[in-house]
């Protein structure tokens, strides 16, 4: 109802284009989408089901693959924790005071992101080669990093590293500080007006940069491929099975273990939907309250993105 | 009432204000230090390696390692292929983020969900799944083969994995820009007299030029350095279809460490100055979006 009174409206003052133009333009747009997009997808796992169900299963039960699903679960285990207690205290040093060189720290953060995967895996390798820096010391004490599956987490965390920070730091700028000091003047301390100030407040942001810090760990490829060296059954993480199995011809089997991978890609874009349209609620139902909290209304609106 | 007493100061002027603030929130030492610390260990210590292992090589060996023809042809596929799939990327992403804030069609909230797809699909899964769809015999690739059309270990294979890889970055920064155009500009401009053609390039297109070049930026930066969905389906072929992360990892494979970081740190400068521009980028566009305000 409302809804069409303001198409109506725009029509009239003539901020829209003519019929045939907008359902052109979305044709060419979903054209895009499904070439890009849906047929990727779909391929994936119509080249897994290829032989039947009967023959993907087989492929998903195979040990190595299963030890290809194991590492991948351990790696992100540790990798995204990691990340998300420094997200949290990098956030909450940036977002809630003020110092030098703070723009400097936050482009710091970033870094990792424009760092090519390749140059990630490899400067492990010359910190913990067998020729890296500290290469001749962890020979000597028997300690693998590089072609085990320390080097496989490290590579992880460092190709994950800013995912939470950067989620949480323009969100928590946003909230300002007016809440925790509250807390902290009526008498909170520090870790009380985070759990029960500050963390209500981030949740979304939290969930948000979790999982996708989570898929970009179980899907990373290039670092890991690096300091993995490959050795089946033990150093190979699920993209990296999925490599092997397809240079080996093994389609069916390639295919079935990355339609793991698309499906935890499905299911991280469905929580991530999920959990806009949840903060979004929650920004309207905090916009419509009445005028009698008009705190509440606005250090958070506008955050959504 | 000691309550009242501690939050006074706030009252008293902007001044009093800001200082106070900083110190009534515990845990700066405490997360600052551990801020630094991680990204010391992780980041900064590690990055610092490269760069003292390319002190160990003379000038002539770094310049011979950065600048056979094997790696020069690299250059020209990896930042070519970006810099084509970064603006096919700035058209459609345009058009699509267009599509998703000014219209309204069924199944617009999957297509927005699905925008995302290349963040969260692992790239050795693209990379697989758009060469079994442009390979001679796939979806796509059987009816472009007999047209003499061949995309997939071929150097255009790269610019589609590419464009896959790079998409959301447009969307997602023209996206919000386009949500807080205001309407009465447009409006103003049809009140005007200006054709609707008229109002985008005059109107509409300026105030999102900044935020579509901080997206093809991104997607540039981002393909500059893709590894995984490319090797898949670039057939990798020396000298014509190998990208340069490829050719680190050929040097690593050889045990050349010093040639590996060579050209690791050619990349490294390249990512770092795309960085500064996309900074910059920001920055500029935050101070476009804020002036009229």
């Amino acid at each position: 109802m409302s809804n069409d009174t303001r198409t109506n409206r725009r029509a009239q003052a003539g901020t829209t284009e003519p019929a045939w133009v907008r359902w052109t333009l979305i044709g060419v747009a979903l054209a895009f989408i499904f070439l890009f997009l849906v047929l990727p997808l779909a391929a994936v796992f119509t080249e897994a089901l290829r032989k039947g169900f009967g023959a993907y299963l087989e492929a998903l039960k195979e040990p190595d693959a299963w030890a290809a699903i194991r590492l991948t679960l351990i790696t992100a285990a540790v990798a995204v924790p990691l990340n998300l207690v420094f997200g949290v205290a990098a956030a909450w040093a940036i977002a809630k005071y003020e110092f030098r060189g703070k723009a400097f720290l936050t482009t710091l953060v970033d870094l990792p992101f424009s760092v090519s995967p390749v140059v990630a895996g490899l400067i492990y390798v010359l910190m913990f080669g067998a020729q890296g820096w500290f290469g001749p010391w962890l020979a000597a004490h028997d300690v693998k990093i590089i072609f085990a599956v320390p080097g496989i987490v490290l590579a992880t965390v460092f190709v994950t590293f800013p995912f939470i920070a950067r989620e949480l730091i323009p969100l928590m700028q946003a909230q300002g500080n007016e809440e925790e000091q509250a807390a902290i003047v009526l008498g909170a301390t520090g870790w009380q007006t985070f759990w029960y100030v500050t963390l209500p407040n981030i949740k979304w942001g939290l969930i948000y940069g979790v999982i996708l810090c989570n898929a970009r760990a179980m899907g990373e490829f290039g670092a890991v491929s690096v300091v993995s060296g490959h050795i089946r059954g033990q150093t190979n993480t699920m993209p990296l099975h999925v490599e092997i199995l397809y240079n080996e011809y093994q389609s069916v089997a390639a295919f079935a273990v990355a339609s793991l991978l698309a499906l935890l890609a499905l299911v991280t874009l469905v929580i991530k939907s999920v959990v806009e349209w949840r903060h979004e609620r929650e920004m309207k139902a905090v916009a419509e309250l009445p005028p009698e909290r008009p705190l509440a209304a606005t250090p958070v609106a506008g955050v959504a993105r | 009432m000691t309550a009242a007493s501690i939050s006074a100061p706030p009252l008293e002027g902007a001044a009093a204000r800001r200082r106070p603030a900083r110190r009534v929130l515990p845990g700066f030492n405490l997360t600052l230090g551990y801020t630094l610390l991680y990204l010391s260990l992780i980041v900064l210590i590690p990055l610092s390696a490269l760069v003292f292992k390319t002190f160990t090589l003379s000038w002539a060996d770094f310049w011979a390692a950065i600048s056979g023809p094997r790696v020069m042809a690299s250059y020209r596929l990896t930042f070519g292929a970006s810099f084509f799939a970064a603006l096919v990327n700035v058209f459609f992403g345009l058009l699509v983020a267009w599509v998703l804030v000014r219209y309204s069609f069924p199944g617009k909230k999957i297509i927005d969900a699905l925008v995302d797809l290349p963040f969260a699909l692992p790239t050795a899964v693209a990379g697989i799944s758009l060469t079994a769809l442009l390979a001679g015999n796939g979806w796509i690739g059987q009816y472009l083969e007999p047209h003499g059309i061949q995309l997939a270990f071929k150097p255009a294979g790269v610019v589609v994995a590419l464009i896959f890889i790079g998409l959301p970055f447009v969307v997602r920064t023209v996206q919000p820009v386009l949500e807080d155009a205001e309407k009465e500009l447009e409006e103003a401009a049809t009140c005007l007299g200006a054709t609707r053609w008229q109002t985008f390039t005059k109107v509409i297109f300026p105030s999102i030029a900044p935020a579509l070049l901080t997206g093809f930026a991104m997607a540039f930066a981002r393909a500059v350095g893709e590894y995984g969905s490319v090797i898949f389906i670039a057939g990798n072929m020396p000298m014509i279809s190998e990208i340069t992360p490829l050719i680190i990892i050929g040097k690593l494979e050889q045990y050349d460490y010093a040639g590996a970081t060579a050209v690791a740190v050619v990349m490294l400068v390249i990512s770092f100055i795309l960085l500064l521009v996309i900074n910059a980028l920001q920055a500029w566009q935050r101070k476009r979006s804020g002036a009229p305000a």
